[in-house]
């Protein structure tokens, strides 16, 4: 299969601190994955060095053979933790953000996800829930045609039944050229939509493997294994 | 059809284990054309990826098939179909047995005990 995401000796370090310690990693097309571990294990630091938020300390990051830049970012669509619309933004002002910024977004797929779920376009982001507004970013991350989706927590602030509509969105709009990067605690909960898990602990890749060969070869949920794993 | 899986096994083959209990018990028809890998992906809420494993197993088993164009079916060898619902009462008989036995049951006893509830049902 091919490449999407490589990295070698993948190393960031804030002062004295280091966050991720030589990772090697090599991520595919065509695959959902779970990127997993407990807090402060380097999951959003991986996540914001491949969209370029923050620089390797040592190693290399490639996306598509390149160092992440505005060629990267072309084909990266990035769900960040927390969001960084303006409360006054209306949702067709994000919308003709999204398509002022991407060439790859589409439009009447957003929109069609927005009449969806409800929500009107002409609501400003202040006069929303949170989970509406997770929603709403959730949809313009997942309208963009891009080769990597990287989803930090995506499912964390919303309810039950959003969480399943969140996972529906994910699973209709899976391509077979593109690969989704899902960061979460909430492992039984995506567990059935993953191929790949990656255990990451204190900025060391624990554990990849599939989720199928985890649960041929240890008999239990990657829930189950992360909780044995990762014992406090 | 619920799609209800547990966390122990692989999920791929408890998809295969869901839609053979449906062929077997007709829920699905011979003939019948399964919707589309995306669209029963969603409906069980699992990967894409997932489900087209599930429906490559289901076709080396012989119950599904391919139309180059036109999709999957299921089969319409009846032939095929009552040797696989053996082989699925045979598995629930093992279960059933490996059951008994754990509970210090020998051969006999549970036949005597089968034949007693068998005739009370009667």
């Amino acid at each position: 299969m091919e490449q999407l995401l490589n990295c070698q000796n993948l190393t960031k370090r804030y002062g004295y601190k280091t966050a991720l310690d030589s990772i090697n990693l090599t991520i595919e097309r065509g695959r959902i994955i779970g990127l997993l571990g407990p807090n402060g294990s380097g999951k959003t630091t991986l996540i914001k060095l491949i969209n370029g938020l923050l620089t390797p300390t040592d190693g290399l990051l490639l996306i598509n053979g390149m160092a992440p830049g505005p060629e990267t970012k072309k084909v990266v669509s990035y769900l960040p933790e927390r969001t960084y619309f303006n409360s006054w933004m209306k949702v067709t002002d994000i919308l003709d953000f999204f398509c002022d910024f991407y060439a790859d977004f589409d439009r009447n797929r957003a929109m069609e996800m927005l009449h969806r779920l409800n929500i009107n376009e002409k609501d400003r982001l202040s006069t929303m829930s949170k989970g509406t507004k997770e929603k709403v970013q959730l949809i313009m991350v997942m309208s963009r045609d891009a080769d990597l989706y990287c989803l930090d927590e995506p499912i964390g602030g919303v309810d039950p039944a959003a969480r399943d509509y969140i996972l529906q969105t994910i699973i209709t709009n899976y391509n077979e050229r593109a690969t989704v990067l899902i960061s979460t605690h909430l492992i039984s909960d995506i567990e059935n939509v993953l191929d790949d898990v990656i255990f990451i602990q204190n900025g060391h890749v624990r554990l990849t493997a599939s989720v199928d060969e985890i649960r041929e070869q240890e008999g239990k949920s990657v829930d189950a294994l992360f909780r044995e794993v990762f014992r406090c | 059809m619920a799609w209800i899986l547990d966390d122990s096994r692989p999920i791929y083959l408890q998809i295969v284990d869901l839609i053979k209990t449906n062929i077997i018990a007709g829920t699905y028809q011979p003939g019948d054309k399964l919707p589309s890998v995306r669209d029963l992906a969603m409906d069980a809420s699992v990967n894409p990826n997932t489900m087209q494993k599930a429906l490559t197993e289901l076709e080396r088993s012989g119950l599904v098939y391919t139309q180059r164009t036109s999709g999957r079916f299921i089969t319409e060898d009846t032939t095929k179909m009552a040797e696989i619902k053996e082989q699925l009462a045979r598995e629930q008989i093992q279960l059933f047995l490996k059951n008994m036995e754990q509970l210090g049951f020998k051969k006999e006893d549970i036949k005597r005990l089968l034949d007693l509830e068998l005739k009370g049902e009667k």
